[in-house]
């Protein structure tokens, strides 16, 4: 397992330069202009200069390679410096990946998105993860019951129905008729006493709940199917001829078995909570990352967006891994060498 | 099984530790959940100081909503109208524009400089501004002229990518504390539009902004989202393109008389045009909704809930059809001067195409109370000139007379006319992708046809119509098709400046790189040219100045270069509890008049 591990991240270097160099070419085929919202009315040279000094008109490969030595040695290097609060060589005067629609740190934006975006889609996905494997399990435990066929008609809208109409539905019914919880989220919200408490789960009901519909419906379909094909194998009559509960039999025996492709699931969706749920960001107003990619690109902010893609893949190289790793945990059967 | 509970909860508590990693708010703001009415709680971070006044910043907090969410307050670095928004809480310019269009000195400036008054020099060649007295910044120290200097410097330099239009100052001259001249490269007839007016060109301190000039512009994050400005407010914290807090100036010079009401304000970005117009007039939560573009028969009904009002200011923002006065098939395609077969400067063609638009239906679906039909390119105040108005008066008849007399006949009888030469009249007709938009597109197609016109509709995304840079082949700029539609307007209202924009010096070509320049078009007339330049010799108070404004009007409509089609506004929804916002701004900030808001009950 240990080679396996070192050969892995040892090809996952190579695999992100060449990520990168794809991203950066295709955002440098698309066209879009950073100067493209300032009003009509200004002159052509003063766009034109402003495109300048942000860096727009540089050759193909001096940009992406400056890109490349910024992200693969300043950002941790800044990282590094910041948490641990020590100083490498000229750390004032470090140059850093920096945004053009805000000329501030593109990774500091970033980090200043990621508590809404954790806290609400996190939430959201274990949530969803919570209900969804107990569900799952029950239902095929004890197919086509009341239980099964009500599950099985509430995930089908669940998985049916987009987050913008659920969505909008909620705040129809909650915001403006109700009036119980607000329509968008506030993000200046410090929670440090017991209103502001209240006001925070307020504000994330709503998201919350429409995200764990849909992730619900999605895990809890995957769950089923798992433990059906579990509840038919010769080892499940052999644990019960054996003379064991069926308690054990399901909780000890099936479920491990049919948790191993649905821990595979659950951990290759984990990058997807960080690119966020962007319709559902966008209509609570939550301004996490998704939002954040969707506007970049609006924008033209193409180091933005090349940040983000980036980090994106990053995760999805590193959690593939982890899937593997764990799978290899979870069924001695495999064996990595 | 126990793994997968020890993965859940290894889960949660990773995510539990994210959540509450360190984030870089320093002060708090607190809003009454759902919608209650209007707030009350007011909570200062700790760096501002008590006012001496006993009323000023004791109304609570106003809450606006900006779906297009700022991304800096420095007005200066600008990417949009956004960010001059933002950042008209805290940096002021010297002269700011009332809604009616006059420009008034609630700036940094004493008075509006003149000729008359000896502020504006008679061959036009500089102007002098007298600085109001004992105006200090946020953090204390005297604001002076030498800060005025120093914004020059700052946007003078290239590399700092200043989104202010500068460059018409040579120098700047420092004559005291409080005076300061600006001496222009060639006479500017209309010197207001040199700089220092209006949102977009506000005034920094150079003792903040000094280690920021030309490429560290881009580094100095914390003066970019925290200026020191001498306006209301200043920045608490801003989270770029999310949220910006605002606490009171407490050296804000209207502190004495009670201003401003508020004591915090927010801009919340994000969301849509839409449910921001829910949250002011349905629910009411928020106090203020910025660029409501949202289709009137959602719009209206939303102002029954009682909570809050549609404002709409006009300005100069002009919905029209431009006509390609040049090829748009030759080779290299639209490049002056080849000449459109059947669009160049055939008034007679533009005049029949004009009358059989249906203006009203236009308003109707796509506009409601934010627009109104126009048949001039400058419908402000006293300059629009009233001699097209024949267009508001929809006559298909009259219309196919006129093309019957030009010649253009269907001689095949497919309900298709054809012009000698050039065959069917079909013309490829583009705009940027937008509900609005289409439909409007969809009624004035069904309207040419009753003439025998054809028009291929076709829309492209916004982000590539109005890309400045050209990358793609359907900018404005490149115009590769017959007609566009869009919308233009002017930043300040010099009539003059903004028409001169159809003069021949103006038109953009591939030859130069196809810059943004104004004479997207390609119009060029000898007798407009001539007009044009000397209207830019005058100031606006000399009698003749109206008159060649009105006459520039008219040539561009009667040579067939654009249709005018709605004078649009900009929409914005304000609480029923926000008392003194007066009348909507277009032309300047629309928080201009912020630290006259009050709050009612």
């Amino acid at each position: 397992m240990g080679t396996y591990l070192i050969r892995r991240i040892l090809f996952a270097i190579p695999t992100l330069l060449v990520i990168s160099l794809i991203i950066f070419a295709i955002l440098d085929l698309a066209p879009g202009d950073p100067a493209g919202q300032l009003p009509l009315t200004l002159p052509a040279e003063m766009k034109e200069a402003i495109r300048e000094a942000l860096g727009v008109n540089d050759p193909f490969l001096i940009k992406w390679l400056k890109w490349v030595q910024l992200m693969f040695i300043n950002e941790p290097l800044h990282a590094i410096e910041s948490i641990f609060n020590v100083c490498f060589g000229d750390c004032e005067a470090r140059h850093r990946i920096i945004s053009w629609s805000s000329r501030a740190p593109a990774i500091d934006i970033i980090y200043q998105r990621l508590p809404q975006t954790m806290w609400v889609l996190g939430l959201a996905f274990v949530f969803g993860t919570l209900i969804a494997i107990p569900v799952g399990i029950i239902s095929a435990y004890k197919q086509y019951s009341v239980f099964d066929n009500v599950g099985t008609f509430v995930t089908m809208i669940g998985y049916s129905l987009p987050t913008f109409f659920t969505g909008l539905l909620a705040i129809i019914v909650f915001s403006v008729w109700l009036r119980w919880f607000p329509s968008f989220y506030d993000t200046t919200l410090v929670v440090n006493s017991w209103d502001t408490f209240v006001l925070q789960v307020k504000q994330m009901i709503m998201p919350v709940a429409v995200l764990t519909l849909f992730n619900t419906a999605v895990l809890s379909r995957f769950t089923r199917a798992s433990v059906l094909d579990n509840l038919n194998e010769d080892y499940v009559r052999t644990a019960r001829s054996k003379g064991l509960g069926e308690r054990k039999v399901v909780l000890t025996h099936v479920m491990r078995n049919s948790m191993i492709p649905v821990v595979t699931l659950i951990a290759l969706s984990i990058p997807g909570i960080f690119a966020g749920a962007i319709i559902t960001e966008q209509i609570f107003r939550i301004n996490g990352i998704g939002a954040l990619l969707i506007t970049a690109i609006g924008q033209g902010d193409v180091p933005m967006v090349q940040t983000l893609t980036f980090i994106f893949a990053v995760l999805i190289v590193l959690f593939n891994l982890i899937a593997d790793v764990t799978y290899g945990i979870l069924d001695p059967r495999i064996r990595y060498d | 099984m126990k793994r997968t509970r020890l993965l859940a909860f290894l889960a949660v508590f990773a995510l539990v530790v994210a959540a509450c990693s360190p984030s870089t708010e320093e002060g708090s703001t607190t809003t009454a959940g759902g919608g209650e009415g209007s707030t009350t709680t007011a909570a200062s971070p700790g760096t501002t100081q008590a006012p001496s006044g006993g009323e000023a910043g004791s109304g609570g907090e106003l809450l606006i909503l900006q779906w297009q969410a700022p991304s800096v307050a420095n007005g200066l670095l600008s990417s949009g109208t956004k960010d001059f928004l933002a950042s008209s809480l805290v940096l002021e310019p010297l002269i700011e524009v009332a809604p009616d269009g006059s420009l008034v000195a609630t700036g940094l400036a004493e008075e509006v400089p003149t000729i008359d008054n000896g502020g504006v020099a008679e061959d036009f060649s500089s102007i002098t501004y007298k600085l109001k007295p004992d105006v200090l910044w946020s953090d204390g120290t005297p604001f002076t002229a030498d800060d005025v200097l120093f914004t020059w410097e700052y946007c003078s330099d290239e590399l700092t990518g200043c989104a202010a239009d500068l460059s018409k100052i040579e120098s700047v001259d420092v004559i005291d504390d409080l005076t300061v001249r600006f001496n222009f490269t060639e006479p500017q007839s209309y010197p207001y539009g040199a700089g220092f007016v209006s949102y977009g060109s506000p005034v920094v301190q150079r003792a903040q902004f000094q280690d920021c000039v030309g490429e560290q512009a881009s580094s100095c994050t914390e003066q970019n989202f925290q200026p020191i400005g001498t306006g209301p407010y200043m920045v608490t914290e801003l989270k770029p393109e999310d949220t910006v807090t605002y606490a009171m100036n407490p050296n804000y010079r209207g502190i004495a008389d009670g201003k401003p009401f508020f004591g915090t304000v927010t801009i919340k970005g994000g969301g849509d045009a839409e449910s921001s117009a829910r949250s002011v007039l349905e629910i009411g939560e928020a106090d203020y909704g910025w660029n409501l573009q949202v289709a009137p028969e959602i719009l209206l009904p939303m102002e029954a809930a009682g909570n809050g009002t549609i404002v709409t200011s006009f300005t100069a923002n002009v919905e029209h059809i431009e006509l390609n006065q040049t090829d748009p098939k030759g080779d290299p395609p639209s490049e002056f001067p080849s000449q459109h077969p059947v669009l160049y400067q055939n008034g007679d063609f533009a005049k029949a195409l004009s009358l059989a638009i249906d203006r009203d239906a236009l308003v109707t679906v796509g506009y409601g109370p934010t627009g109104t039909p126009t048949c001039t390119f400058w419908p402000v105040g006293d300059q629009a000139t009233d001699a097209n108005d024949w267009c508001k008066t929809r006559d298909v008849d009259q219309a196919n007379q006129i093309l019957d007399d030009l010649g253009y006949m269907d001689t095949d009888g497919d309900g298709v006319r054809e012009a000698p030469g050039f065959g069917p009249l079909v013309f490829d007709y583009v705009t940027s992708t937008n509900a609005v938009r289409q439909s409007n597109q969809d009624i004035i197609k069904s309207n040419w046809e009753e003439i025998g016109v054809v028009a291929n509709m076709s829309n492209q995304d916004a982000s590539l119509f109005f890309d400045g840079t050209s990358a793609s082949d359907f900018s404005i700029w490149k115009f590769f098709t017959d007609m566009e539609m869009f919308t233009n307007g002017a930043t300040l209202p010099d009539a003059a400046g903004y028409l001169h924009g159809f003069n021949t010096s103006e038109i953009t070509s591939a030859a130069l790189g196809w810059p943004a320049n104004n004479n997207i078009v390609r119009f060029s007339d000898p007798e407009f040219d001539q007009i044009s330049d000397e209207a830019l010799t005058l100031s606006p108070t000399d009698p003749m100045y109206t008159d060649l404004v009105k006459q520039m009007q008219e040539i561009i409509v009667n040579k067939g270069a654009i249709i005018p089609l709605i004078h649009r506004g900009n929409v914005s929804a304000i609480s029923n509890t926000i008392q003194g916002f007066g009348d909507p701004n277009g032309w300047d900030s629309e928080y201009w008049n912020i630290e006259d808001w009050t709050r009612s009950g």
